[in-house]
């Protein structure tokens, strides 16, 4: 055998080792789309996607934009913690509103997210997850994940924060898909809410983040 | 949108290639050597290039997600450091072929398997020794609205639709693409 094919013969045994783990998953994507397929939802002629459209309602957002005053909060980060806004104040912060916990979409997200806090961190921005989950859920999910970044409990009212920044889903007791980035003077730089099954990714994050070092920077000069 | 987005294409002089650069079609992929859903995806593009031959193009970018792939950047590595040693793609195979052993005790059994320097090879995948390359190519995947593995760019152009043998063939064929 070559190499290749012991390599193969071998990646065989292993997946019979791995199976039961792969069956879950692949059984959890029948319930709910991989991100690509999830991308296809927005593409009506794909025909495919449809999951998340059935299990969400259709919404309007209304979300905060760019240039309003971003109101400031005080919710539970840990089971006994809570973080303010305005704590912030004086540097930029990304504030990534998502639906659930768990949910693969969410986890591609803040999975992508945790990757990039380096990025985040050279720009001079926090970056801050909330969805409606419970601390005890978000802490849970934050371990599973290794999440280097706070998630905070838009728990009780319920969904209280997102209302205020315009990206509640009322029918579906769920936020948007939601990004805000406010800046130092606490002001929405930025706001931009992505199809519920849809990853946004962080392109536009971190382009509105340079405006605004830039803007900074002119400032300065001037 | 970032559908919208455009990508330069595979840069043949830091890209690993297949194929020739000049080709009508440009295939990028990003992907993690972790990932399942790439691991999945693998034979599927290796059926597209073998349908398409000489019209395509393929290149590869790492794009690890570190914290939920543990191994994924050693992984990335050690793809890297066989690159030093002219086995980039044997190696990307060999990953992809073993997505459940990926430490790195099994990463210098791969090396030696292809007839390589496993000692040499494991001493960069410690040392992080193609550790900016790395993270310049997940940096140009964010920056092209990667936002999840395995991500397509055909021609420069974000491939949002499933990751299928016929859709992606059905996307990479449009007349238009081959001139």
């Amino acid at each position: 055998m070559t190499g290749d094919q012991d390599a193969r013969a071998s990646s065989q045994l292993r997946s019979k080792r791995e199976g039961s783990l792969r069956d879950t998953q692949i059984r959890f994507r029948f319930l709910m789309p991989t991100t690509a397929e999830a991308n296809t939802a927005t593409n009506p002629k794909s025909g495919q996607g449809n999951d998340y459209k059935e299990m969400y309602s259709k919404s309007r957002p209304k979300a905060l934009p760019s240039g309003v005053e971003a109101p400031d909060f005080t919710l539970r980060s840990t089971p006994d913690q809570w973080l303010a806004l305005s704590e912030f104040r004086g540097q930029p912060v990304v504030l990534a509103f998502y639906p659930a916990d768990w949910s693969p979409v969410c986890g591609d997200q803040m999975a992508l997210y945790n990757e990039m806090l380096k990025e985040f961190h050279e720009l001079g921005a926090e970056l801050i997850g909330i969805s409606v989950d419970g601390a005890w859920c978000h802490a849970a999910f934050a371990r599973d994940r290794k999440l280097h970044f706070p998630l905070l409990a838009d728990f009780e009212p319920k969904g209280d924060v997102a209302r205020r920044y315009g990206v509640y889903r009322d029918k579906d007791g769920v936020s948007e898909r939601a990004l805000f980035v406010i800046d130092a003077e606490g002001k929405v730089h930025w706001s931009f809410v992505s199809p519920i099954g849809v990853n946004p990714g962080a392109d536009g994050i971190l382009s509105a983040l340079e405006d605004l070092q830039n803007k900074q920077a002119t400032l300065a000069t001037t | 949108m970032i559908s919208q987005t455009q990508l330069k294409l595979p840069d043949p002089e830091r890209d690993h290639i297949q194929g020739a650069i000049n080709a009508p079609i440009a295939l990028l992929e990003y992907g993690d050597y972790e990932c399942l859903f790439c691991g999945e995806v693998q034979p599927i593009v290796r059926e597209i290039q073998r349908r398409l031959g000489d019209d395509l193009c393929f290149a590869f970018r790492h794009f690890p997600l570190t914290n939920v792939h543990p191994h994924a950047e050693h992984a990335a590595e050690a793809a890297e450091g066989a690159g030093e040693q002219g086995a980039f793609w044997p190696m990307h195979e060999m990953l992809f072929a073993n997505q459940a052993a990926l430490d790195d005790e099994s990463l210098a059994e791969y090396a030696a398997a292809l007839g390589l320097n496993a000692k040499r090879l494991i001493q960069e995948v410690i040392s992080g020794a193609h550790a900016q390359r790395i993270h310049e190519d997940f940096k140009s995947g964010v920056r092209a609205g990667v936002n999840g593995t395995p991500s397509f760019f055909i021609n420069g152009q974000r491939y949002d639709g499933a990751r299928a043998f016929e859709p992606l063939l059905a996307a990479i064929s449009q007349p238009a693409r081959i001139t």
